[in-house]
C-alpha cells in the first residue's frame, strides 16, 4: 500500500512536468510561426483564439483526425516505432531540468551527461523514420540527418566539458549554483555562440534543415507519414528544441537563478526565470530560421568538424590552463 | 527490495533475450536495434548498481555513437543478398567452429575472472578509494584514472589515436579529376569577375564563352 502511494506521487509529478511541456510544446509551435511571420512582414497564425493562439490545437485536431497511412512496403513495427521513439526521447529528458534548487524530478549526479545521452538517442527516430518507410527520399534523410546530428554532438560534447570544468560537477542543479557571481556567458561566451548554433543543427533546425529540406528531398524522413504519427515526430521535434534551449539556459545562462541577485527579483520563482530564459533562446532560434538561408551539406560538414570541433578544443585547453593557473580549479 | 529484484529481472532478461536476438533475427537492421536495446539494458543495470557514470558513458558511447555507425554501414547493405544466411537452415557455414571455440573460451576467461573474486578477494582489493561512498563514483573514477593509471589512460588514448588515424589512411585515395569547391574562393567572389553588363544587338544575341 505504501508502495503504491509513493509510485502514485511519483506519477502525479510526472504529469506534472509534462503535461506543461507538451502544452509548451503546442504554445511554441505558434510563437515560432508568429516570429517567422514578423520577420516577414506578415501577420502569422492569427485566426484561432485570441491571437491565434489557439492554432496548434487546431492543428493537433486536424492531425488527429486525418488517416493514418503505412506504407505496404515498410517495416512496419519499425516505421510505427520512429515517431513513438522520438517523442519518448523528447520528453523523458525532462526529468532532470531543475526549475529551481528542489523543483527537480529527478536530481541525479550525472544530470548532464543524462541531458547528453538522451539528445544523442534522438538521432534512432529519424534513422528508424527514414530507413523503414523504404523509399528514397526518406532514407536520403535518415543518412544526411544522422550523420549531421552524430558530427555536431561532439562539438556540443566538448562545450559541455568547458562548462564542467569550471562547475566540478555533472549536477545540473550544481552547475546553475556555480553561476551564481557570474553566468557562463560571459567568460565562455564563444562557447555559448558555438554551443548555439550545435543546438541549430543538432535540432534540424533551419539553416541546418538539411535531412528535410523540402526543395530536395520532399520532406526527409517523414515524407511517409502522416495524420497523428506525423504529429509526434513534430511534437518530438519541438520538445528537442525545447529542451536544447533549456540547456543553454542552465549551462550559460544560470537557469533557474535570477538575473540580479536583489531583493524584488529574487521573490520571483525560479521556475519563471528559467521559462524566460527558454523562451528568449527560442525566440533567436525562431529568427534564425527566418534570417538565414539553408547551408549547403558540404558547408555544413566542414562547420561542425574542421571549425566548431578544434575551436571548441582549444577552447578547452585555454580553460584548463587558465583555471589551473589562477588555481580557481573546483576541487572538493 | 521486491521492485530492486523485479526491475533487475526485467533489464537483465531482456537484455539476455536481445543479445540471442542479435544472432538470431533475419534482418542485419534488425539484429543492429537488438544491439542497441541490449547496450541500453546493460546501461540500465550499471545504473542499478550504483554505477551512474559507467551507464550514461556506455549509453554516450555505444548507443550514442557506435551504434549509429553500426546501423549506418548495415543499413546500406543489399538485404536481399542475405535472406539465407545460417539461421535459416544452411549446412555450409564455415563460421560455426570458429563462433564455438571462441565463444568457449570467452566462457572459460569469465569463469576464471569470477571464481578468483570469490575465492581470492583480496587481489581484486587494489585501490580503496572506489569503495569510499562519500564521493560520487565520477569523482572516484576521476581521482584514480587521472592519478595511479594515467600513464595506461594516456596509452590507450594514443592507442585509439593511432587506430584512427591508420583508419583514415587505409581508406584515403586520392581521385583525380574531382571538381572541389573551395568555399574561400567562393564567397571572395566580386560583382566586377561575375557579372558583365553586355549591349545586346538585335537577331545577333551574345555570344557566352564557358
Amino acid at each position: 500500500m505504501e508502495y503504491l502511494s509513493i509510485v502514485f506521487h511519483e506519477v502525479y509529478k510526472i504529469l506534472f512536468l509534462l503535461v506543461p511541456v507538451l502544452v509548451s510544446v503546442a504554445m511554441i509551435v505558434w510563437l515560432d510561426r508568429r516570429v517567422w511571420a514578423f520577420v516577414q512582414k506578415r501577420q502569422g497564425p492569427n485566426v484561432v483564439g485570441p491571437f491565434g493562439l489557439l492554432q496548434s490545437l487546431a492543428d493537433a485536431l486536424k492531425y488527429i483526425f486525418k488517416e493514418i497511412i503505412i506504407p505496404s512496403s515498410s517495416n512496419k513495427v519499425i516505421f510505427i516505432l520512429a515517431p513513438i521513439v522520438t517523442m519518448t526521447l523528447a520528453l523523458i529528458a525532462w526529468a532532470v531540468i531543475p526549475f529551481s534548487a528542489t523543483q527537480v524530478l529527478a536530481d541525479i549526479n550525472v544530470g548532464i551527461l543524462y541531458l547528453f545521452a538522451v539528445s544523442s538517442l534522438g538521432v534512432y527516430g529519424i534513422i528508424m523514420g527514414g530507413w523503414a518507410s523504404n523509399s528514397k527520399y526518406p532514407f536520403l534523410g535518415a543518412i544526411r540527418s544522422a550523420a549531421q546530428m552524430v558530427s555536431y554532438e561532439v562539438s556540443i560534447g566538448v562545450i559541455i566539458i568547458n562548462v564542467l570544468l569550471c562547475v566540478g560537477s555533472l549536477n545540473l542543479n550544481d552547475i546553475v549554483i556555480a553561476q551564481q557571481n557570474m553566468w557562463f556567458v560571459i567568460p565562455l561566451f564563444p562557447m555559448f555562440v558555438i554551443f548555439f548554433i550545435s543546438a541549430l543543427a543538432e535540432t534540424n533546425r533551419p539553416p541546418f534543415d538539411l535531412p528535410e529540406a523540402e526543395a530536395e528531398l520532399v520532406a526527409g524522413y517523414q515524407t511517409e507519414y502522416s495524420g497523428m504519427m506525423y504529429a509526434m515526430f513534430w511534437l518530438g521535434e519541438y520538445a528537442n528544441i525545447l529542451l536544447m534551449c533549456a540547456m543553454g539556459a542552465i549551462l550559460f545562462l544560470g537557469g533557474w537563478m535570477s538575473p540580479i541577485d536583489v531583493y524584488p527579483f529574487t521573490l520571483v520563482p525560479g521556475a519563471i526565470w528559467l521559462i524566460l530564459k527558454i523562451l528568449l533562446l527560442f525566440i533567436l532560434f525562431a529568427l534564425v530560421k527566418a534570417i538565414v538561408p539553408r547551408y549547403r551539406y558540404d558547408q555544413l560538414m566542414r562547420l561542425g568538424w574542421k571549425v566548431f570541433l578544434p575551436l571548441s578544443l582549444i577552447w578547452v585547453v585555454l580553460t584548463a590552463s587558465y583555471l589551473f593557473y589562477f588555481n580557481l580549479l573546483p576541487v572538493n | 527490495m521486491i521492485a530492486h529484484a523485479i526491475f533487475f529481472y526485467t533489464f537483465s532478461i531482456i537484455a539476455v533475450v536481445s543479445a540471442i536476438m542479435v544472432t538470431a533475427s533475419k534482418n542485419t537492421v534488425h539484429s543492429v536495434f537488438f544491439l542497441i536495446l541490449d547496450f541500453i539494458s546493460i546501461s540500465c543495470l550499471f545504473i542499478m548498481i550504483g554505477a551512474e557514470f559507467l551507464g550514461m558513458i556506455m549509453l554516450i558511447v555505444y548507443v550514442g555513437a557506435v551504434a549509429v555507425l553500426f546501423l549506418f554501414v548495415v543499413m546500406m547493405l543489399n538485404v536481399a543478398q542475405q535472406k539465407n544466411q545460417w539461421f535459416a537452415g544452411q549446412a555450409t557455414s564455415k563460421h560455426i567452429p570458429v563462433g564455438l571455440i571462441i565463444s568457449t573460451l570467452i566462457f572459460f576467461e569469465i569463469i576464471i575472472v569470477i571464481g578468483g573474486w570469490k575465492y581470492k578477494p583480496e587481489i581484486f582489493d587494489i585501490n580503496n578509494s572506489l569503495a569510499n561512498a562519500s564521493v560520487s563514483n565520477t569523482h572516484s573514477l576521476g581521482q584514480i584514472l587521472y592519478t595511479d593509471y594515467i600513464h595506461v589512460f594516456q596509452i590507450s588514448g594514443m592507442i585509439l589515436l593511432v587506430a584512427m588515424i591508420g583508419a583514415i589512411v587505409l581508406t584515403f585515395r586520392q581521385r583525380s579529376g574531382v571538381k572541389k569547391q573551395s568555399y574561400i574562393k567562393q564567397i571572395s567572389r566580386e560583382r566586377a569577375e561575375g557579372v558583365e553588363v553586355l549591349e545586346v544587338q538585335s537577331n545577333k544575341g551574345v555570344k557566352i564563352d564557358d
